[in-house]
């Protein structure tokens, strides 16, 4: 823990990257605790601008809702469907991954047939059909974006699991009269644990911009206050008050900017061999 | 070389038939009666246009009947009828389809030059200020949103600055012709293009630059520069070329997110495009033309797709045809 807390911090950028993540998450967490009152809720004038009261920091909208407290609701929605679609796209990609890789053979070609289809199918697209048939909302939003986001999970496994699978510990493993399942529960899975994380993380900060793309179309839940709904509100009024889309946009910005630089951090850290090499 | 893109082409045709595939059931999956999700109204479209819908599709036969005939119906490159504008599918898509191409083409081009020479550029400047500033700005466009980009591209150049148009494909109205008209288009596809291209072009940078560093390592590369070629000569010749190959494994890849990415584009800047397209049908519900369009975008990614796989062919002379 110690060596991979000392090889993470010796990159700068994930360093920078981890500080803005952490204000993200306590602004998420103590969202609603500043800003009670609904985001929704029309507060005073709109197209108040930004710095120039002290009640609204980052002045109003068009509604005259608080930009800021839109801000701060919207940090929770997008960091919780970034980490539950991730986890969704890993609880597909994984168990697919593993039994192409762990079996070989025509299962693995038809698997890796099913995630080439997914692959060659244009990902944006296909998560603004599903979210439009299915009706925007936020299951429909989580579930769109696991499914065009799981593809890579299963190939990377599958490269995982293959070159685990001729490893001697394996080998004693099928030797000794261990399931098949056990094999790949016990055996398998746990050594993959690294490179998953440092993809989980990257595809955390895709599964925000995703999110936020879907609810600037107008696919986002209605109920829910998000950064790309925001933006989307505020492009019809862009040459009137350019901050309602400048400010949501920028916290997107840094917010995958932070994910991605942890990321490169995490793989340094849990990959110390393969680490430098790009550098 | 003419077998191995015939089995590409092949492989093609049978992924855009399992996409049809999968369209069927979408349909199907709806909530709601399958004539009113591809009529497009849910709900209160025109009675005779329903019935005639499910005469047509045999909504009442078994469902591997009604397979058979939406998907034999979409190989004979039968989109179906756009209720709400009153237009078959493929004909709409057909007027738009040029508006697309010219955008995701342009923005591939800049996206590929200007990433692989600023990856180029960063590689041969390792760790001096040149190289940190070109990492961090691919960083910084990596992880920017798209429309956002989009937006604030208008906001600068077109509202504050006055410099270019950030709304449309030719000026309304001024009915240029010839070359002023071209002039004028290529006006309006500067902006979007450009954006389209940069978040793009932040990936290939990134690649780009990795790859050359990694290449750079090798052997032959010692053994170039042991001969006493000038460095220029042995980035360009030897680094250079070696390193291109996994950008255009990527760019292929990329494709996909192009098209997507020019969906979020065609929306911000009112270009007429099928992105922009795919965004009416969003609103106004007209599912048909959504999935028309969703065949087409994907047919246009597995041409990319083969286009990148035949490059990489000419380009990599290791790689045999026969394998």
């Amino acid at each position: 823990m110690k060596d991979f807390w000392k090889r993470f911090s010796q990159n700068r950028g994930a360093v920078v990257g981890l500080v803005i993540l952490l204000l993200v998450v306590v602004l998420s967490i103590v969202a609603p605790f500043i800003y009670t009152k609904s985001p929704w809720a029309m507060v005073q004038r709109p197209f108040i601008p930004p710095f120039t009261m002290d009640a609204f920091v980052l002045g109003t909208d068009p509604m005259g809702r608080d930009l800021a407290a839109g801000l701060a609701h919207g940090a929770r929605v997008s960091l919780l469907v970034g980490l539950v679609s991730t986890v969704v796209s890993l609880l597909i990609g994984i168990p697919i991954g593993a039994i192409a890789g762990y079996f070989g053979g025509w299962v693995d070609d038809l698997l890796m047939r099913f995630t080439e289809f997914f692959q060659s199918v244009p990902s944006f697209a296909l998560a603004v059909v599903l979210v439009a048939i299915f009706q925007p909302s936020i299951y429909s939003i989580v579930i769109s974006i696991a499914v065009v986001s799981w593809p890579p999970v299963a190939r990377l496994l599958r490269g995982e699991v293959m070159s685990l699978r001729s490893r001697e510990f394996v080998e004693a493993a099928v030797l000794s009269g261990q399931t098949h399942s056990t094999i790949i529960w016990r055996q398998i899975l746990p050594n993959t644990l690294s490179p998953i994380i440092v993809l989980a993380s990257m595809m955390v900060a895709a599964a925000i911009l995703i999110e936020s793309s879907l609810s600037f179309l107008g696919l986002g839940d209605r109920n829910i206050m998000s950064w790309g709904y925001i933006i989307g509100a505020g492009r019809t009024v862009i040459r009137q008050a350019w901050w309602v889309s400048f400010f949501p946009g920028l916290a997107i910005l840094l917010t995958v900017l932070a994910l991605n630089l942890v990321g490169e951090g995490l793989n340094d850290a849990l990959n110390p061999r393969l680490a430098r090499k790009g550098r | 070389m003419l077998r191995f893109i015939s089995g590409r082409l092949l492989k093609a045709v049978v992924i855009l038939i399992c996409i049809t595939v999968l369209n069927f059931f979408l349909i199907h999956a709806a909530p709601g009666d399958p004539a009113a999700v591809m009529a497009g109204e849910a709900g209160d479209a025109d009675p005779a246009f329903l019935q005639q819908l499910r005469e047509r599709f045999g909504l009442d036969k078994p469902l591997y009947v009604q397979l058979w005939i939406y998907v034999s119906s979409v190989v004979q490159l039968d989109l179906g009828y756009s209720y709400r504008q009153q237009l078959p599918v493929l004909q709409l898509i057909g007027e738009r389809l040029p508006a697309t191409l010219l955008l995701s083409l342009s923005a591939f081009v800049i996206s590929l030059g200007l990433g692989v020479a600023a990856g180029a550029f960063a590689s041969a400047r390792q760790g001096k200020w040149a190289d940190t500033i070109i990492s961090l700005v691919a960083l910084i466009f990596y992880a920017t949103p798209l429309f956002w980009l989009a937006l604030m591209g208008v906001l600068l150049f077109s509202v504050q600055l006055g410099w270019l148009p950030g709304f449309g494909y030719e000026t309304v109205g001024a009915n240029y012709t010839g070359l002023a008209r071209a002039l004028d288009i290529f006006l309006h596809l500067i902006l979007p293009a450009m954006t389209l291209g940069l978040f793009f072009m932040a990936v290939y940078a990134r690649m780009t630059r990795a790859s050359m560093l990694e290449v750079g390592r090798l052997d032959f590369v010692k053994t170039a520069k042991a001969k006493g070629l000038r460095p220029g000569v042995i980035q360009h010749r030897h680094v250079l070329r070696n390193a291109l190959l996994p950008v255009v494994t990527l760019a292929g890849l990329q494709a996909g997110q192009l098209v997507g990415g020019a969906v979020l584009i065609e929306t911000v800047f009112a270009w007429p495009g099928i992105g922009r397209l795919m965004f009416d049908a969003l609103s106004q519900r007209d599912y048909n033309l959504l999935l028309g369009v969703f065949v087409v975008s994907a047919a246009m990614v597995l041409l990319f797709n083969l286009i990148t796989d035949v490059l990489y062919r000419l380009v990599d002379p290791r790689i045999k045809v026969a394998s």
